[in-house]
């Protein structure tokens, strides 16, 4: 039965995220050949609501106040809730950002609706929308269905692929007007910790560190290897709590979880807690001197060696081949 | 003031996942506080420590979560509460935050801390619900807490990012790594926990009848992922292995 789904688009740095793409072609599946409208918030973003229309949107609600131009749970609980009750959409998806975990358990307890979050997969048995997520980090899956209110929906940047862009395709763009009343948390500041570089959750390659890079310094050649294939750098807590790089880094139980194409892991151990946040990757590389190290265990490619020797000499070797 | 804490019992972080009829098997499984839920528990013990009042710790779960339970009060909570959901079925996070706003409902609360997300079920939703529930402000992945009167200053995890927030009580926290350094309980601590009031409540003593809190979604399955097989150790000349593996990411696993 063909459904309206809602996609809320994800703006940062003045541009859209990739999973708001990833969101648009969840948000297909989900409305089994209904329409997709995506919603743009902030300040002035009406100038990205064609991007949503050649990845695969029907129409773009833009929704522009001054109210919104940082994110707050308030301003954008009020601007979608309006936006809902005016459209009637039997779906909505988010990323699963920290826009979307902020926003969407707020949203679907005020509409009484279920949600999945976090989801990695979508499949259509016999008009059943059946979810699959991760749980206990990684180490199973469930599927689920929902069962009452709008169908809320999460989805888990890197899993669900987008749609080929598509710039013949065209479709309304309408401004729609929200009253937004009192703000309750208000964003004094933002201080930004992450280099403008690639972000950690959507990257798709990811160079990690762990206490093997020794010092702040040591992260020199790991930044150097991934500026050349374009990559986001992180680190296991052990780096982290070595004071070797910032806490937002930290994948794993307690830091990040992400599923990069290719994940190269240099002086990580590999302790399950580790595993959690990065396991799913689809190709895994371990650089480390210690053979014995778990890390092995779940790699497809090891190499046996000192990351100093090793990483700087991969980096040559892409360049190489890169160019 | 009055501090809430709501927790979850959860599968130590060190346990392995097996299935046994269709189910996460619990067989000889270490239990813990949820990480995240113990940053919250410490958070709470420091607030009452500045500004006085009482911290309470709020679990929904199975009768064996006391000891959890018991572990919040030996590191410094002052009292307990355990909600028995172990009557209803097909639960969801609708379901653990309508208890829960049940249960608050004729409290007078000033600060509600959480964990961001359980490391089990892995959602993130139960904290934000029951704001919502409650009609208080949230604010989630929080750093670092301050408390001036009604004002409160907190600083969150975006991503990486830093937000710095101000806002008033009564709210509601998740907390996120980076918060604090919760304690271990000590021997004194685990000593006077004993003797703390742990109050076990059902579903009924909150009136709430078990289909409105029957869950808005349900599970079907749960499996574990493929296994993954150890790969491939490259072997000789340090240049010939990097060679090689840039070679095999580009022809055989065609991700650069
Ligand atoms: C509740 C809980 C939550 C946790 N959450 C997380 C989490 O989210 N993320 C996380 O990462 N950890 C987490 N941990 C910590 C985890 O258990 C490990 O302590 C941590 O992952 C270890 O980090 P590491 O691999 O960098 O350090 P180590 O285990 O010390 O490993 C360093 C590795 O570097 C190698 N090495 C050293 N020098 C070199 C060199 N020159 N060249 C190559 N290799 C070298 C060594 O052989 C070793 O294998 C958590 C722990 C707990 C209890
Ligand atoms: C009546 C009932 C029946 C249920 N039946 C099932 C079932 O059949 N199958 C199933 O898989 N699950 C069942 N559940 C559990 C439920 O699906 C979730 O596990 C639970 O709501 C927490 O969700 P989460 O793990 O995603 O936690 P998150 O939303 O990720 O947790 C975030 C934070 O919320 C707080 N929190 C979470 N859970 C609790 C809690 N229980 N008590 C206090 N604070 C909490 C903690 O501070 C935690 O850090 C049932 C729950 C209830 C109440």
């Amino acid at each position: 039965m063909a459904k309206k789904v809602l996609v809320l688009g994800e703006v940062r740095d003045g541009e859209l995220r990739n999973v708001s793409y990833e969101a648009v072609a969840a948000a297909r599946e989900i409305a089994e050949g209904g329409e997709i409208v995506s919603v743009l918030c902030g300040e002035s973003v009406s100038g990205l609501a064609d991007n949503l229309i050649h990845y695969g949107a029907d129409r773009v609600l833009v929704v522009e106040d001054e109210k919104l131009e940082t994110y707050t749970t308030d301003g954008y609980a009020q601007a979608l809730l309006q936006v809902i009750d005016q459209e009637n959409p039997e779906g909505i998806v988010f990323g699963h950002t920290a826009m979307g975990k902020d926003l969407s358990p707020r949203l679907a307890a005020k509409l009484g609706s279920g949600l999945v979050s976090d989801v990695t997969g979508i499949e259509n048995t016999g008009g059943n929308l059946i979810y699959t997520r991760p749980i206990y980090s990684g180490k199973a899956f469930e599927k689920k269905i929902i069962t009452d209110g709008i169908s809320f929906v999460t989805i888990r940047p890197n899993n669900i692929a987008a749609l080929e862009k598509d710039e013949s395709r065209s479709g309304d763009v309408t401004n729609v007007d929200v009253s937004i009343m009192d703000l309750r948390t208000i964003v004094k500041e933002i201080v930004r910790k992450t280099t403008d570089g690639v972000d950690l959750s959507e990257a798709k390659i990811i160079v990690a560190g762990g206490r093997g890079v020794k010092s702040a310094e040591g992260f020199g050649p790991l930044e150097e290897l991934a500026e050349v294939l374009g990559a986001a750098v992180g680190a296991s807590r052990g780096a982290c709590d070595a004071e070797y790089c910032d806490y937002g880094l930290q994948i794993g139980q307690t830091g990040k979880v992400v599923t990069p194409d290719l994940y190269i892991a240099c002086g990580i151990s590999g302790a399950i807690q580790h595993l959690a946040g990065m396991s799913n990757s689809k190709i895994i590389v371990a650089i480390n001197k210690d053979p014995e190290a778990n890390i092995f265990n779940i790699a497809d490619y090891g190499i046996v060696g000192d990351l100093f020797e090793v990483v700087p000499k991969l980096t040559e070797e892409f360049k190489k081949v890169l160019v | 003031m009055n501090i809430y804490v709501i927790l979850k019992r959860t599968f130590d972080t060190e346990e392995k996942i097996a299935i046994e009829n269709g189910k996460i098997s619990e067989d000889g499984v270490e239990f813990i506080i949820n990480p995240y839920d113990e940053y919250a528990v410490e958070e709470a013990i420091k607030l009452r420590d500045e500004h006085g009042g009482e911290v309470t710790v709020v679990t929904v779960g199975e009768e064996e979560s006391d000891k959890q339970l018991r572990t919040a009060l030996a590191m410094g909570a002052d009292k307990a509460v355990l909600i028995d959901d172990e009557d209803v079925e097909d639960g969801d996070q609708f379901s653990t935050a309508k208890i829960l706003a049940a249960y608050f409902e004729d409290k007078e609360v000033d600060i509600i801390l959480g964990g961001n997300v359980a490391i089990d079920g892995a959602s993130g939703q139960v904290g934000p619900r029951l704001a919502e529930l409650l009609d208080i402000p949230h604010v989630t992945t929080i750093t670092k807490l301050e408390i001036d009167g009604m004002d409160v200053k907190i600083e969150r995890d975006v991503e990486g990012d830093v937000e710095v927030i101000e806002t008033s009580l009564p709210v509601l926290v998740t907390a996120q790594q980076g918060l604090n350094e919760p304690r271990y309980p000590s021997l004194p601590g685990i000593m006077k926990a004993k003797k703390k009031p742990l109050e076990e409540l059902e579903i009924d003593d909150l009136d709430l009848d078990e289909d409105e809190v029957e869950g808005k979604t349900r599970t079907l399955e749960v499996y574990l992922p493929p296994e993954k097989q150890a790969g491939k150790v490259l072997e000789g000349e340090l240049d010939d292995q990097v060679k090689e593996l840039v070679s095999l990411l580009r022809s055989e696993a065609k991700v650069i």
